[in-house]
């Protein structure tokens, strides 16, 4: 079976077609301010330069970094309405409470606290403020704002009292589009708050470019299936992607990974991905990503994601650096605008592209451009991003040995060819398209969130352990390549008999 | 001589957190709600100012606060540093006398916070001391209980306007069973001022300087992250402690019952554990571990779960399946390895028929 991949990053947006696990063609083109007439562009080339009538193409994957990028520059996030549940318990922690401060200037709309919510055992803590919730649906209608995130004390026990709040909130304010906590997390009611709001802060945007998508793959005749990548490497069907962007937050990073340990073939290695907008750095181990063992920080937001464990940091193609000030580079970037942007194009803007067409990294546009560009400047400005970079490599690396590093990403040419603490660095072919490899190479996955009555645990979890994976296999998954990723059990004592929440998630690779 | 007072800065609030997570064996409950709010008391102005114990005049009177119930309860429901607070203002009303310091009752996990926050908030001093010098289950598995002080009064407060006053008990484990009771009813987590004591007793009857310990701990994590060394290494070798296992969590079986957190976790061996596997079972804090079947680490030597990569504790709530994790033991304070301790934090004492012997015994197994 023949599956495109696409990366669509803030600056580029690549695709690749992979057959047999051979990547047969790879095409890179700007991402356009539309998006969808880049996308349908990058797969009306793929096609016709590769000879393959889209009929022939069995699925097609989408990647993105639009989300992360949105984080990263704290731009199109919603203001959000947060509505928490639970008073009086955790009343001096309230929503937002452990945020980075900028960002939380940012989306922080709103924030009620109602009494209610419920205990361990399943009965309410207090009664639930009926009159309270309303009277904050209708103060978060008068607000104006455009998303609301609900969280409940202990709703992964017990969602009714979220979705009450939820259909309270859509009779008071329809206008609003409603994340309920319960849909995106475990116990832990922090972490499980700060995904919902974030949730909500990117569900605009989210539902805008998951439509261009789809609008893309419908204009280049595609009737294939289309899948957006998710954090965990794994895809999920477009529909199902625009109420959760959280899931497909950092899908662009994991992508990335896997793309790079696919076209190195290293096992153990750093990879370095360098786009418009960030470098994501993260480690290879076995083959696989190294995964957050933990809590792991969006955008500097604390949450229980699995995903895996890497940094970005601003510094991409794009990134814009400060003329006067060689130690100011990023973290804005003029991503896709690059080609119209940068000096070297003929552009006003000064950015890392420039720096490396001057320093003679690369050869694009015009390089008299830059040919006034102070060398002293020139000199301290690439020892900066050498600097954010090495730092980046350091924190991710879990021991002081040297290893190798994999550089790929459309902006790899900013990486140097030695860095402190680094044995070599790798430069693969196809490295410009290795998020769209990953993409092209995602996993499938399986899930059961089942409710068990009066069945043994060790039989539960087991019955979901096969119904998971039978969910995989019909998902598309190669049963031999099936590894189960999630599994956990909560007694729900407020039910009659034994009664036990099972959730069970596999994944595996697809069958070729 | 004592040592001498000092305040806990911003970097210290940290440090702790990391460091009481670690002595809390699995339990105790997460310090990061606590350490959030102690970060905003520190930005609103507050102090917490840190005595030793032996500066202690013998006749001051010394609140001992912290926490019970069930660690996965505070994952959602949090917790407050002005209820924790409310308990020692409940305690001074009905004894009609005021405190001079507060002490910990427990320095493992988030009740290692449980007085910096009642200092901070009371302006009282903290005395580098705690009750258990790790985290335990029960009121009666503590120093005041090995020593058979009084364990009486107690005043307990919900988040609700429920609050009690425990009189008298025949003895800790009445005071256990009741207050457990208690606590169970109203949800499984409850704020609560034990027993007040002298400055006499604090000097004779605690584990000494576990403030400190807990922060020279996080501070040996925070050193070993900085330039990349095994932050889980560090600890063994600055406390002189020792790795059990190395491996994958692959199953974890959690029960919130009567109060407490239960269950077992198993872990798959990696790297020189490869093919082995190991059994931990938990009541709030690990109490035995087995290796293959056969024990391998009991009460009250320290099971310490740690994030094999960062060097982050791990709880018995926060545990979950696939984690890269590795079991370390540290040794347990004197006065629980005594004959009269292990009666109390012994093995027996959790109900397994089994005898004491100290992963740091001269014949260790």
């Amino acid at each position: 079976m023949m599956r495109i991949g696409i990366d669509v990053g803030g600056t580029n947006t690549d695709a690749v077609i992979i057959e047999d696990g051979v990547v047969r063609h790879a095409v890179k083109s700007p991402t356009t301010a539309d998006v969808t007439s880049g996308i349908s562009r990058s797969l009306g080339d793929l096609c016709a330069v590769a000879g393959i009538p889209v009929s022939e193409i069995g699925a097609v994957m989408i990647g993105t970094t639009h989300f992360t990028n949105a984080v990263v520059q704290r731009r199109n996030l919603g203001r959000v309405a947060a509505v928490r549940i639970g008073l009086p318990a955790a009343a001096t922690l309230p929503p937002f409470v452990d945020w980075p401060p900028d960002l939380r200037e940012l989306v922080r709309g709103p924030v009620h606290m109602v009494r209610g919510g419920y205990e361990v055992d399943g009965r309410p803590i207090v009664p639930f403020d009926r009159a309270g919730m309303r009277a904050a649906a209708q103060a978060i209608a008068a607000s104006g704002v455009g998303a609301a995130a609900v969280s409940c004390v202990f709703s992964p026990l017990n969602s009714d009292l979220e979705n009450e709040a939820g259909e309270i909130l859509r009779e008071e304010c329809p206008q609003v589009a409603v994340t309920l906590s319960h849909e995106l997390g475990r116990i832990g009611l922090l972490a499980r708050e700060n995904v919902s709001l974030l949730n909500a802060s990117l569900f605009a945007m989210a539902r805008g470019t998951i439509a261009a998508f789809v609008d893309a793959i419908a204009k280049a005749g595609i009737a294939a299936p289309l899948f957006i990548t998710q954090n965990d490497g794994t895809v999920v069907a477009a529909e199902e992607a625009v109420a959760f962007p959280v899931r497909s937050f950092s899908s662009g990073p994991t992508n990335s990974l896997r793309g790079a340990a696919f076209l190195s073939g290293l096992e153990n290695a750093v990879v370095v991905d360098v786009g418009g907008t960030t470098a994501d750095v993260g480690s290879l181990v076995r083959g696989f990503p190294r995964e957050a063992n933990n809590v792991v920080y969006v955008g500097g937001v604390r949450t229980l994601f699995r995903m895996p464990d890497l940094i970005s940091i601003g510094l991409g193609g794009g990134t814009l650096c400060d003329p006067e000030d060689p130690n100011r580079i990023g973290p804005r970037s003029v991503g896709f605008r690059l080609p119209e942007r940068g000096r070297v194009f003929g552009g006003p803007d000064l950015t890392c592209t420039d720096l490396a067409v001057a320093a003679a990294l690369i050869e694009l546009g015009d390089r008299k451009l830059v040919a006034d560009l102070d060398r002293s400047y020139l000199r301290a400005a690439l020892d900066r991003m050498r600097t954010m970079l090495a730092e980046a490599v350091d924190r991710v690396k879990t021991d002081a040995r040297a290893v190798p590093l994999v550089a790929v990403g459309g902006g790899a040419f900013l990486i140097p060819d030695s860095l402190p603490g680094v044995s070599e660095v790798v430069r693969v072919p196809n490295a410009g398209v290795a998020n769209a490899v990953g993409a092209a190479i995602a996993q499938v996955s399986g899930e059961v969130d089942q409710i068990f009555t009066d069945m043994e645990r060790t039989k539960a979890v087991a019955t979901a352990r096969e119904r998971a994976e039978s969910n995989a296999v019909r998902a598309g998954a190669l049963a031999s390549s099936i590894k189960l990723v999630e599994m956990e059990d909560i007694p729900l004592a407020y039910l009659p008999g034994n009664s036990l929440r099972v959730r069970v998630r596999v994944v595996g690779d697809v069958r070729t | 001589m004592p040592n001498p007072p000092f305040e806990l800065t911003l970097e210290a609030l940290d440090a702790l957190a990391i460091g009481a997570w670690i002595l809390g064996t699995g339990g105790g409950g997460d310090p990061y709600f606590s350490l959030l709010e102690a970060r905003e008391q520190l930005a609103l102005g507050r102090r917490a100012k840190v005595i030793d114990p032996l500066s202690l005049p013998d006749d001051a009177l010394v609140a001992c606060v912290g926490q019970m119930g069930a660690p996965l309860v505070k994952q959602e429901r949090l917790v407050d540093g002005p209820v924790i607070a409310s308990t020692i203002t409940m305690m001074e009303e009905y004894l009609g006398r005021k405190f001079e310091a507060v002490m910990l009752w427990e320095i493992g996990g988030n009740n290692g916070f449980q007085a910096v926050l009642s200092g901070m908030l009371l302006d009282l001093p903290i005395v580098d001391c705690d009750a258990m010098g790790r985290a335990f289950p029960q009121a009666d598995m503590t120093t005041f209980s090995i020593c058979e002080l009084k364990p009486y009064p107690w005043t307990m407060v919900d988040i609700r306007r429920n609050r009690m006053i425990f009189v008298e008990a025949e003895d800790w484990s009445w005071m256990e069973r009741m207050t457990r009771r208690a606590c169970t009813v109203i949800g499984s987590s409850a704020a609560t001022c034990k027993a007040p004591r002298t400055g006499a007793e604090v000097k004779s009857s605690t584990c000494l300087h576990t403030v400190t310990q807990a922060l020279r701990i996080g501070r040996t994590v925070t050193s070993a992250r900085k330039v990349h060394e095994d932050a889980v290494a560090a600890v063994v070798a600055s406390e002189g402690g020792k790795v059990l296992f190395r491996g994958k969590i692959a199953d974890v079986l959690r029960r919130a019952t009567d109060g407490w957190l239960r269950g077992t976790i198993e872990i798959d061996g990696l790297d020189a554990d490869e093919g082995h596997r190991m059994r931990i079972a938990f009541q709030n804090e690990f109490v035995v571990a087995w290796k293959d079947e056969a024990v391998c680490a009991t009460v009250p030597d320290l099971i310490c779960l740690m994030d094999s990569a960062s060097g982050d504790a791990i709880g018995t709530e926060t545990v979950r399946y696939g984690q890269r994790v590795t079991v370390i033991a540290l040794p347990a304070p004197a006065i629980l390895t005594s004959e009269r301790g292990l009666k109390k934090v012994g093995p027996r004492a959790f109900g397994y028929d089994l005898d004491f012997l100290s992963v740091f015994a001269e014949a260790g197994r």
